[in-house]
C-alpha cells in the first residue's frame, strides 16, 4: 500500500478534463452521434416542458418579490437545463441534496411551486416536500450540504441499496473547505454521490477568475482521486448524457463524480443584488444568445418534433399552473406562534414549556 | 463485577447499543484499528466491522457534516472529534444543520446524530487540547449538550443520547477518563436526560457543577464538612436543555449557590444558570451567587493550567464567602 518514491526523476501522473456539447447556441447538433433519445419526443419534450415551466416560475415568483408577497429570490433564469437534465436522469428513490438555485430539479422530482412558494415566502412547510421525501432541503449556508449528501451516499452503499446521491453546487462553493473534504471522503470511500457545479460563472460579484487560479472548476476532483467531467450547462443534451452516464455508473459501483456544467447568471444573483454594479450589461446580452431553452427549442422545431404553436400552448399551460401555486400559497394562512417550538425538538424539553407559554400569550395580545 | 472507569463507561455505551442496534455506527479519526486516541472506541472495529467502525479522513467538518446526511437517512452516527477545540469548525454543520433539519423541514428529515468529544484541561497536553467550550453549543436551540461525571452517568447518559431522536452534543471530561472506577453493569438501562442529578445532598448551600469539577467540588464538600458545612451538589450533566428546576428547588432550601466550571467566566453557561436564579429565587437567596470558574484568558500552555483551573481551596473560598451573609 505504502508507496517509495519512483527511481528516476520524470512525470509520474497525467490528467484529463473532457468538455462535452452535443448542441451549439443555435440548436446546432455540434457533435455525433447523438444520442439515441435525442431523437424521442417522449425523452425531449418532457425536459422542455419542466424548463419552460421553471422559467414561467421564476418570472412569476420575480414579480410576487417585486410586489412584495415574497422574501429574497434567487432567480435561475438561464440554467433551467442543469436541474432538469440532473433530476431526469435519477431515480425516484436517488436522493437530491440542491442549492437554493436548482428550482428546475426540483420541480422535476415533484416539490410543487406552492411549496417553493412557501419557502421563498418565509414559511417553513416549503421544505416539508410532499413529493420526494428524502430530498434535502435547499442549503443557504453555501457548500455545506456537500457533506450531507456524502452521508447520504455513505448511508446507500451501507445497506447495499442501488441509490445514488446528488448533489448540486455553485462555483462559489468549489472554494470552500466542506466541498473539498466531501469530495476527498467521496473519493476515498468510493461512495455513490456525484457533484454538480453549476458554473455560473458568478458568486454574487466575484467572478470565477478571482475565485480560483484553476483553469476548470472538474479539475479540483482529480486531486481526490474522483473522476471528473465537464459539460456544455445550456445543452440539456449533453448534459442529460453526462448526467445519466455518471449517476448510472455511481449506481453500480464506479464510484463518485464531479461535473462542471458552463453556464451563465442572466439575473441578478438574488433580488437584493444590483449585478450592474459590477458587471457589464454587454456581457449578459452576449450570454443571452446561449439560452438553453431557446437552443432546445430550435433543435426540436428543427427535428420537427415541436411547433411554434405548441410552444405558445405550453406556455399558455405552465403560466396556468404557476397561478394556481400562486393563488395556494397566498391562501395559505401563516403559522401560529406554536410553530417556532413544534419541530426544535421531537418532544418539546419540559424547560421550554414556560418560553412556548409566553410566546402563546404574546401571540393573543399581538 | 469488575469496576471500569469512565472512558471504559464510554465504549461499553457504544459496544452495547451497536450489538443492540444495526443502524448505530461509529466513525471518527483513528477510531478504527487504534480504537481512539483515548481508546474510547477500542475492540469495536473487531467486533462490528470497518463499515460501522469508519475511520475518516482528518477532516472536522466532514465529520459533522456528513452524519447528518447518515442522520437523514435513518443511520444513528455517533461521531467522535479527537478534541474539543478541533469541533470549531464543523460548529457549522451543527449550528446551521444538524440542530434545525426537523425544524426546516417541519419533521420530515431528523437528525439522530451524537458528535462526541474529549474536553477540559488537567492532562497537560499542548494547546487547543484543553478547552471547555460547552457554553459555545449550550448557546444552540435544537441542540442537547450532555456531560458525564461519572463511569455511571458515562454509560447511562451515552446511551440515552444514542437513543435519542435529536443531535446530541456529548462532551467527556477527559481529565476523569481513568479516576475513578465504578461498577456499572451493562444492562442497556439508560439514565435520563435533560436533568440534574444531586449527587450530595446537603442543606447550606448548593454548589452547581458539570464535567470533571464535580470532582473537585466532591472534594471541596468534603472539606467543608469538615467545617460543619453541609454543602448539597448537582451535577448539570444536560446543559441544554437546561434544568433548571432541581437547581432552583436545591436553592430555595439552601439559600446559597456557588457555581463551578473551567470555562471562563464571561458567557460561561454559569451566567445562564444565575441568569435563572436570579429570576426564579431572588427572594430566597441569602447571598449573591457566586462562581468560581476559569478566568476570561487563553487558557494557558500546562505549566500555568493548575492556576487557571477552578481548586478545591477557590470552591471552599467562594462557598465560605456566600455564607458571610446572614
Ligand atoms: C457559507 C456562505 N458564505 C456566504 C454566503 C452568502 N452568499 C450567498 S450566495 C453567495 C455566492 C454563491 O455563489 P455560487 O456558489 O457560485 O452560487 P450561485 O449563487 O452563483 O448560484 C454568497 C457569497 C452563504 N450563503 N454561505
Ligand atoms: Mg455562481
Amino acid at each position: 500500500m505504502r508507496k517509495s518514491p519512483p527511481e528516476r526523476s520524470g512525470t509520474v501522473a497525467r490528467f484529463e478534463v473532457n468538455f462535452t456539447r452535443y448542441l451549439d447556441a443555435n440548436g446546432k447538433v455540434v457533435s455525433t452521434p447523438l444520442p439515441r433519445w435525442a431523437n424521442d419526443p417522449e425523452v425531449l419534450l418532457p425536459l422542455y416542458r419542466t424548463m419552460v415551466q421553471t422559467r414561467t416560475f421564476d418570472t412569476t415568483a420575480l414579480n410576487l418579490q417585486r410586489t412584495g408577497r415574497l422574501g429574497t429570490y434567487a432567480s435561475s433564469l438561464g440554467q433551467e437545463a442543469i436541474g432538469t437534465a440532473i433530476a431526469s436522469s435519477m431515480w425516484t428513490e436517488d436522493v437530491l441534496v440542491p442549492s437554493y438555485r436548482e428550482f428546475s430539479a426540483q420541480l422535476w422530482r415533484g416539490v410543487t411551486m406552492t411549496e417553493l412558494f412557501l419557502l421563498w415566502g418565509g414559511d417553513e412547510r416549503g421544505s416539508d416536500y410532499q413529493g420526494p421525501r428524502e430530498d434535502f432541503p435547499v442549503s443557504i449556508p453555501v457548500g455545506s450540504h456537500a457533506c450531507h449528501a456524502t452521508g447520504v451516499a455513505y448511508a446507500f452503499k451501507m445497506r447495499r441499496q442501488k441509490r445514488v446521491a446528488v448533489c448540486c453546487l455553485g462555483d462559489g462553493a468549489t472554494s470552500k473547505g466542506d466541498f473539498y473534504e466531501s469530495l476527498n471522503a467521496a473519493g476515498a470511500w468510493h461512495l455513490p454521490v456525484i457533484f454538480v457545479v453549476s458554473n455560473n460563472q458568478w458568486a454574487i460579484s466575484v467572478p470565477v477568475e478571482k475565485q480560483t487560479a484553476a483553469q476548470t472548476l472538474a479539475q479540483k476532483a482529480i486531486a481526490a482521486g474522483v473522476t471528473n467531467e465537464q459539460v456544455d450547462g445550456n445543452d440539456v443534451i449533453a448534459l442529460r448524457t453526462v448526467a445519466e452516464r455518471a449517476i448510472d455508473e455511481a449506481r453500480f459501483g464506479e464510484g463518485p463524480r464531479l461535473i462542471e456544467a458552463l453556464t451563465y447568471r442572466l439575473s441578478d444573483h438574488t433580488t437584493a443584488d444590483d449585478a450592474s454594479r459590477y458587471r457589464d450589461e454587454s456581457e449578459v446580452e452576449l450570454q443571452r444568445a446561449n439560452d438553453p431553452i431557446n437552443r432546445l427549442k430550435t433543435y426540436l422545431i428543427k427535428s420537427r418534433m415541436w411547433s411554434d404553436q405548441d410552444d405558445q400552448k405550453l406556455n399558455q399551460e405552465c403560466k396556468q399552473k404557476v397561478e394556481e401555486a400562486v393563488k395556494q400559497y397566498l391562501a395559505t394562512p401563516k403559522q401560529p406562534s406554536q410553530a417556532m417550538f413544534d419541530y426544535l425538538y421531537e418532544e418539546l424539553p419540559v424547560s421550554l414549556q414556560h418560553q412556548l407559554d409566553a410566546a402563546l400569550i404574546s401571540e393573543d395580545h399581538g | 463485577m469488575a469496576e471500569i472507569t469512565l472512558v471504559e463507561a464510554v465504549n461499553q455505551a457504544l459496544a452495547r447499543e451497536m450489538s443492540d442496534n444495526k443502524n448505530v455506527l461509529v466513525l471518527g479519526e483513528d477510531v478504527g484499528i487504534d480504537g481512539g486516541v483515548f481508546r474510547a472506541t477500542a475492540g469495536l472495529l473487531d467486533k462490528f466491522g470497518d463499515e460501522r467502525v469508519l475511520d475518516t479522513p482528518l477532516s472536522e467538518t466532514l465529520i459533522g457534516g456528513v452524519s447528518i446526511g447518515m442522520a437523514a437517512q435513518g443511520l444513528i452516527p455517533v461521531a467522535e472529534i479527537q478534541f474539543m477545540g478541533f469541533a470549531c469548525s464543523t460548529i457549522d454543520q451543527i449550528l446551521n444543520h444538524a440542530a434545525r433539519i426537523r425544524n426546516r423541514t417541519r419533521g420530515r428529515l431528523t437528525c439522530p446524530m451524537v458528535l462526541r468529544a474529549p474536553f477540559g484541561g488537567g492532562i497537560r497536553a499542548p494547546e487547543h487540547h484543553s478547552e471547555s467550550t460547552e457554553a459555545l453549543f449550550a448557546h444552540i436551540p435544537g441542540l442537547r449538550v450532555v456531560i458525564p461525571s461519572s463511569p455511571e452517568r458515562a454509560y447511562g447518559l451515552l446511551l440515552a443520547s444514542i437513543r435519542n431522536p435529536d443531535p446530541v452534543v456529548f462532551l467527556e471530561p477527559k481529565r476523569i477518563y481513568r479516576l475513578v472506577k465504578q461498577e456499572v453493569p451493562d444492562n442497556g438501562e439508560a439514565l435520563p436526560l435533560d436533568v440534574c442529578f444531586i449527587i450530595r445532598p446537603g442543606n447550606d448551600v448548593t454548589i452547581v457543577t458539570w464535567g470533571a469539577m464535580t470532582h473537585d467540588s466532591l472534594v471541596a464538600a468534603d472539606k467543608l464538612a469538615e467545617q460543619g458545612i453541609s454543602a448539597e451538589v448537582i451535577d448539570v450533566a444536560t446543559l441544554k436543555p437546561l434544568d433548571i428546576e432541581t437547581i432552583s428547588v436545591s436553592v430555595e432550601k439552601t439559600g446559597r449557590c456557588v457555581i463551578v466550571h473551567e470555562a471562563p467566566l464571561s458567557g460561561g453557561w454559569g451566567a445562564e444558570i444565575s441568569a435563572r436564579l436570579a429570576e426564579h429565587n431572588l427572594f430566597n437567596l441569602l447571598a449573591p451567587i457566586k462562581r468560581v470558574t476559569g478566568y476570561d484568558t487563553v487558557m494557558p500552555l500546562f505549566r500555568l493550567e493548575d492556576q487557571y483551573m477552578p481548586s478545591t481551596d477557590r470552591i471552599v473560598g467562594a462557598v465560605n464567602e456566600v455564607l458571610k451573609f446572614e
